[in-house]
């Protein structure tokens, strides 16, 4: 059953000054699969998730991405490993251009000294550009302000971000709070378009019928603990309602 | 205005641009022609360096989402750490750098504690202020170091190069760091480091950017540049006095912030942090030229920042209106 897993959590805990957030969280994610979280506010699912994306250290229990044991003390060592994260605010730089947004920490280099040098823009242009055109997203500039995109095509741009380093696991924290209706679907759409990349992705959500939507498997959290775990055809929206 | 807002977003410094031509063409008009005669020509040259290198380490900070009113005093101190030290008898190879030595760590300092204890940069550097500007009496003992003549090479720094003497070295010095720092934040990665950590620092973050050493590096370099346009000073005068830079932390901020850098991070450039100071240092030349009382130039000075913030903050705010616009 671990085989196939890509992620396989172990016992999680993590405690914020007396709040026990974490209490002993197992989970198997398997490669390739749209797993939907979801729980009440508080529940963890953020702090689940901020330990996956490197943003935060567990207090106990472990992680292995792809059989080995991994620790990740920051963000790039996620990012390097395979595992971006898209928040539910944003994780672009609105005063920055669509194409430098795309490769913050990440720039193509023309030549470097001690880990600083020129960047080549001109393949930072031509990349996003290319990146924004796989995932369907057709806009004019890569040089436009990022403030200037709506809240739907940021998500698209930060969506093509990963898409481009080619990220193994995608994990969205609400990518769809504070979005029009028309937004959101285009959101959603992105989000099973992964599947057929055979990306895996983590989708957490307050909206129980976008988590059926559009992932294969539920896994609903309740204060700091896994209370249901269930292929989304096993289960019903009244069933994962009644264990939150 | 569409068109126009969109320029203005990518270049916060055009307004500053503007401003400059229409000033100079009435000073040009009321002065008979005296304001940009090869002589005044040159004395603005002359003096522009010195305040216009502490605006670029401003304004690159600022940029950085951080302040430093400190630059001030690390402007009297760096130099006058050399110069205690040229009066000992060192060599000017050792005594440079370590003046400039000095500043870096008040830069250090002005990092490490704003970020440490998570306060903001305009306490520490208002503290830094006061603690820099000691430092640099008590090491002078009250009375400017007897440089010894010729210990420091002032015809690498400050004396009078190009055509008819238009300017001095020191304006070669700007220049070349001007060039730098402008590469720097426009063309490395570094530069996009430090505009993502001004503009928006929880992305930063979530993307891996080492935002503390980001701000840390800025810290040093806004101090490096300061203690640098303070040493050319000296270079000029010929004696470190305690008491330069006075009141120079305000210029470099509103120099910044008429060229267009935004208070709150991550907009501006390099260029509008010179054309600022440019500005400034026209107003000062053009209202002496006029016979202006000299007393209106911080007058002059005020007005002109808190006009340069209302109308940037004006810009941002239409320009924020027609984003929410193409939402719909
Ligand atoms: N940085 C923090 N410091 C202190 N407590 C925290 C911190 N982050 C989360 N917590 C606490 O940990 C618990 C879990 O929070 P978490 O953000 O993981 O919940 P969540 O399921 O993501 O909720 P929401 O649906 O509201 O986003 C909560 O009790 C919260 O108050
Ligand atoms: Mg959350």
């Amino acid at each position: 059953m671990s085989g196939d897993a890509i992620i396989e959590v172990r016992d999680l805990h993590k405690w914020y000054s007396g709040v026990h957030a974490l209490k002993g969280v197992s989970l198997d994610i398997r490669r390739g699969e749209a797993l939907g979280l979801v729980g009440d506010n508080g529940a963890g699912k953020s702090t689940l998730i901020n330990i996956l994306s490197g943003t935060q250290q567990p207090d106990g229990g472990s992680i292995s991405f792809e059989g080995r044991k991994v620790q990740f003390g920051n963000p790039r060592d996620a990012m390097d490993a395979g595992i971006e994260t898209i928040y539910q605010y944003n994780s672009m730089v609105p005063t920055m251009s669509i194409a430098r947004n795309m490769f913050i920490g990440r720039e193509p280099l023309k030549a470097s000294i001690f880990g600083v040098g020129v960047m080549d823009r001109r393949r930072m242009a031509e990349e996003a550009m290319q990146a924004l055109r796989d995932v369907d997203l057709h806009l004019r500039s890569p040089d436009a302000l990022v403030g200037e995109l709506s809240g739907g095509q940021r998500q698209g741009v930060a969506i093509a971000r990963a898409m481009h380093f080619k990220s193994k696991v995608m994990i969205l924290d609400e990518p769809t709070n504070h979005l029009a209706v028309k937004e959101t679907e285009k959101v959603l759409g992105f989000i099973k378009s992964l599947k057929a990349m055979g990306i895996t992705a983590i989708f957490i959500s307050h909206n129980i019928h976008h988590v059926f939507d559009c992932t294969d498997r539920i896994v609903a959290m309740a204060l700091g603990e896994v209370v249901l775990d269930k292929r989304v055809e096993d289960t019903s929206m009244d069933e994962v309602l009644d264990v939150l | 205005m569409r068109r126009l807002l969109k320029i203005y977003m990518e270049k916060p410094e055009l307004a500053g641009i503007v401003f400059l031509l229409v000033l100079g063409t009435i000073f040009q008009i009321q002065s008979g022609g005296v304001f940009l005669n090869a002589q005044n020509v040159q004395g603005i040259l002359g003096l522009l360096p010195e305040m216009a290198l502490v605006a670029i380490g401003v304004t690159l900070l600022m940029i950085c989402g951080e302040f430093d009113l400190s630059v001030g005093s690390v402007f009297a101190l760096c130099p006058m750490v050399m110069g205690v030290l040229l009066a000992d008898g060192v060599s000017f190879w050792l005594a440079f750098p370590a003046g400039l030595g000095a500043a870096l760590l008040v830069g250090l300092t002005n990092g490490i504690i704003t970020i440490r204890f998570n306060i903001p940069s305009f306490i520490t550097t208002l503290g830094m202020l006061f603690v820099a500007r000691s430092a640099t009496v008590v090491i002078s003992g009250g009375f400017p170091p007897m440089i010894p003549q010729g210990a420091m090479p002032r015809d690498a720094f400050v004396a009078f190069v190009g055509p008819g003497d238009m300017f001095r070295m020191s304006f070669l010095w700007f220049l070349a760091v001007a060039i730098l720092v402008s590469l720097l934040l426009g063309r490395t990665n570094f530069g996009n480091w430090v505009r993502a950590t001004g503009g928006f620092l929880p992305a930063a973050q979530s993307m891996g950017i080492p935002t503390a050493r980001v701000k840390i590096a800025c810290f040093m370099l806004c101090s490096l540049l300061a203690g640098f346009a303070g040493t050319i000073q000296v270079m000029r005068l010929g004696a470190p006095l305690p008491s330069i830079g006075e009141g120079l932390e305000l210029q470099a901020v509103a120099a910044a912030v008429i060229g267009g850098t935004a208070l709150t991070g991550g907009i501006g450039t390099i260029l509008g942090g010179i054309i600022g100071a440019v500005l400034i240092r026209v107003i000062d030349n053009g209202l002496v030229l006029s016979r202006v009382d000299a007393d209106w130039f911080k007058m002059a000075l005020g007005g002109l920042t808190i006009f340069a913030v209302i109308v940037n903050a004006w810009l941002r705010k239409k320009a924020r209106a027609m984003k929410v616009e193409t939402n719909t």
